[in-house]
């Protein structure tokens, strides 16, 4: 937060990201799902972006295209590399290689996310050897996974140990240390604390700030917790059905909040207060199937000021305040 | 002041497992009583025993556990004498008439606990014919007015679907359908919404509410998250290390705090609009396994307050005022020093 600049670090243009839905025998050939849908932003070098919204909206398909896990259909994502900005889509082979590793990710599911076969300096030896890092010196290496472990606070001589070994808080730190070690420059963090007691999300979450701040690291926070993702970020996207609803600074999402869909979203989280009896925004319904979405706007079935409008045409992401770009018709200009 | 309407009693219930040799400790001599058409949320971290202790109450522990002392007592709305329900053993004909029909439970996962090849209909019948003697036809009305009730939309569709085409929170609205068609006089709930996301959440804290308050059920209700906790409790009894640490109202607890580890809990989250320069209190250190031996507070290690009587000897609960209870030596000593 604290190094942030005003140079993009990475840009992604009209993303769009679609599965096949496979065709099983005697059926008819089920409509793809979109699951991101022409999404475009920027992500400042140094900040933190968090991309929110509930599950099956599409934020983590956006995470995996970016670090290039999957393949998108369409658009385009630029990195800046030197002050030279790369598409990453249209890199070929050699050149990917490069960028990969500058680009890392840390999962949900600390407990699925590290090989229980490998101990812990054989997993973070891998991608270390392939990349290159410590100059083919293997006790050079074992300095800097060394070094990376004590970076998130645990002890170096945890190398020689197994995955089992370790609490999910303890396990999800290996992670971001694993990350860490091929010294990237932005970090997709996928959910990284949802599946940890409140506790230890606190230390992860502490942690992560902090070495943000030292190493000056770029992060993508994706999380269902809107609390937790105004907590981490700079600025947020809201995603819904695959389609970005809104996008601002964090503060200003939660003091002016636009979309009808990110004012449920605020209303539905229980804060941990004392308030006696009150009211609450109550979305009703379900977010509907991305294989057959709402026409015009995705979320008009539960909008609470739905119009006629919102049912035929699909808004846009516009920019209606400084920074703050929203895709709803009630701010549509007459 | 009068003597209040308990529904259910529980005292000082230890539940242990036998694991190869040793003997874990899961709930460890918990004690509290739920108000009649109350609503009490247990809070706590995985591992700290919360569902443990429900699931002591109906008899439902695995095979490896076992209740070792204390009781739970079941007030019967009409009937002078308590049902002793500690005392019935695990597969009695008397536990069996108490489940689902005066104690019904909704478990934290409904896509494992609905059976995938009966259709939900079917499943909510069961129940009722189970515990009622009545006819398919009465019950099936019975099942749609429920269901109304529970705003589930062409009721009469849904009747014949099978678990696969309902969604995450439609399946735990029939959850609530299954718990709810006996008309308990107690429902619990174990962590019903921790794998819902939070607008889906939010609707079904909604209706467990509305249950409560139109049939006038008492609900136990398991979460980890103090968030939740603000927003249905009555009461709250928060547990560690299987035992109750703090105990109160809703108000007593969130807006007075006793307990070093309640306070931390409440602090630990970040709360939107709060300041974010600031950093996330946090609770050092990780739980400590179940089968840990303590000579004092389990909590002690973990605690910025611990002094060394802590790791010494066991706190007792300290009456911090009517119905506000707290387990820590903090306060035992200041009692003392007012004496």
């Amino acid at each position: 937060m604290q190094n942030k600049t005003e140079e993009n670090l990475l840009v992604v243009e009209n993303l769009t990201m679609e599965f096949a839905s496979p065709r099983r025998f005697l059926e008819k050939q089920k409509p793809s799902v979109r699951a991101v849908n022409d999404i475009s932003f920027t992500v400042k070098e140094g900040e933190t972006f968090g991309l929110v919204g509930e599950s099956g909206c599409g934020k983590t398909t956006l995470g995996k295209c970016i670090i290039r896990l999957l393949k998108p259909a369409n658009g385009k994502i630029f990195f800046n590399a030197d002050g030279e900005m790369k598409d990453l889509l249209t890199l070929d082979h050699e050149d990917s290689f490069k960028f990969r590793k500058k680009l890392q990710i840390v999962f949900q599911d600390p407990y699925a996310a590290l090989n229980p076969q490998h101990t812990i300096m054989e997993a973070f030896d891998e991608p270390m050897r392939i990349h290159g890092i410590g100059g083919g010196d293997k006790e050079k290496r074992k300095e800097l996974i060394a070094m990376s472990l004590e970076r998130v606070n645990l002890q170096p001589d945890y190398m020689y140990r197994y995955p089992h070994e370790f609490s999910g808080g303890q396990r999800q730190r290996i992670c971001v240390a694993k990350a860490l070690v091929l010294e990237p420059k932005l970090i997709v963090c996928d959910e990284p604390v949802s599946a940890l007691d409140v506790s230890i999300q606190a230390q992860l979450l502490n942690l992560m700030r902090k070495l943000q701040k030292e190493l000056g690291l770029t992060f993508i926070f994706i999380a269902h917790d809107l609390s937790v993702v105004h907590y981490m970020s700079d600025r947020i996207g809201v995603m819904y059905l695959g389609n970005m609803v809104e996008l601002a600074e964090a503060d200003a999402l939660y003091s002016h909040t636009m979309h009808p869909y990110t004012e449920a979203l605020l209303s539905a989280i229980p804060v941990p207060v004392y308030q006696g009896k009150h009211d609450r925004i109550i979305l009703e319904g379900d977010v509907p199937s991305p294989m057959y979405p709402p026409s015009g706007c995705p979320f008009h079935p539960r909008c609470s000021r739905c119009m006629a409008v919102c049912k035929q045409s699909k808004p846009r992401l516009e920019e209606k305040a400084n920074g703050h770009f929203v895709a709803c018709h009630l701010f549509d200009e007459e | 002041m009068a003597e209040k309407d308990y529904i259910l009693k529980v005292d000082d219930l230890k539940t242990e497992f036998k694991v190869g040799k040793r003997v874990v400790h899961a709930v460890n001599g918990v004690s509290f009583n739920v108000e009649r058409g109350k609503i009490l949320c247990i809070v706590g971290e995985s591992g700290c025993g919360k569902s443990q202790t429900v699931h002591s109450i109906l008899q439902l522990l695995a095979e490896n556990g076992y209740i070792a002392g204390g009781s739970v007592e079941y007030f019967k709305k009409g009937a002078n004498k308590p049902q002793v329900l500690s005392s019935y053993s695990r597969n009695s004909k008397k536990i069996r008439a108490i489940r689902g029909k005066e104690i019904a439970m909704i478990f934290q996962d409904p896509m494992s606990t609905l059976n995938p090849v009966y259709t939900v209909g079917r499943q909510i019948m069961e129940m009722l014919l189970k515990h009622e003697r009545i006819s398919k036809k009465e019950a099936k009305a019975r099942i749609m007015q429920l269901l109304n009730d529970l705003e589930i939309p062409t009721p009469e569709v849904r009747y014949d679907q099978y678990p696969h085409e309902f969604s995450g929170g439609m399946k735990q609205r029939i959850m609530v359908a299954i718990a709810m068609i006996c008309n308990p006089d107690i429902l619990i709930a174990d962590e019903p919404t921790t794998a819902l996301d939070v607008t889906i959440q939010a609707q079904i804290l909604d209706l467990i509410r509305k249950m409560q308050q139109e049939h006038g059920t008492s609900v136990i209700f398991i979460t980890h998250n103090m968030g939740v906790v603000a927003e249905i409790a009555d009461d709250v009894a928060v547990m560690y290390m299987g035992r109750i640490v703090e105990q109160g109202t809703v108000k007593q607890v969130f807006t007075n705090p006793q307990h070093p580890y309640t306070k931390a809990l409440m602090r630990s989250v970040p709360v939107m609009g709060m300041d974010k320069a600031r950093a996330l209190d946090t609770i050092e250190g990780t739980t400590p396994d179940a089968s840990t031996v303590f000579h004092g507070c389990e909590f002690a290690d973990r605690c910025t307050y611990a002094t060394e009587a802590c790791f010494n000897r066991f706190p007792i609960d300290t009456i911090i005022e009517d119905g506000h209870r707290v387990r820590c030596l903090l306060f035992e000593e200041g009692e003392q020093n007012a004496e």
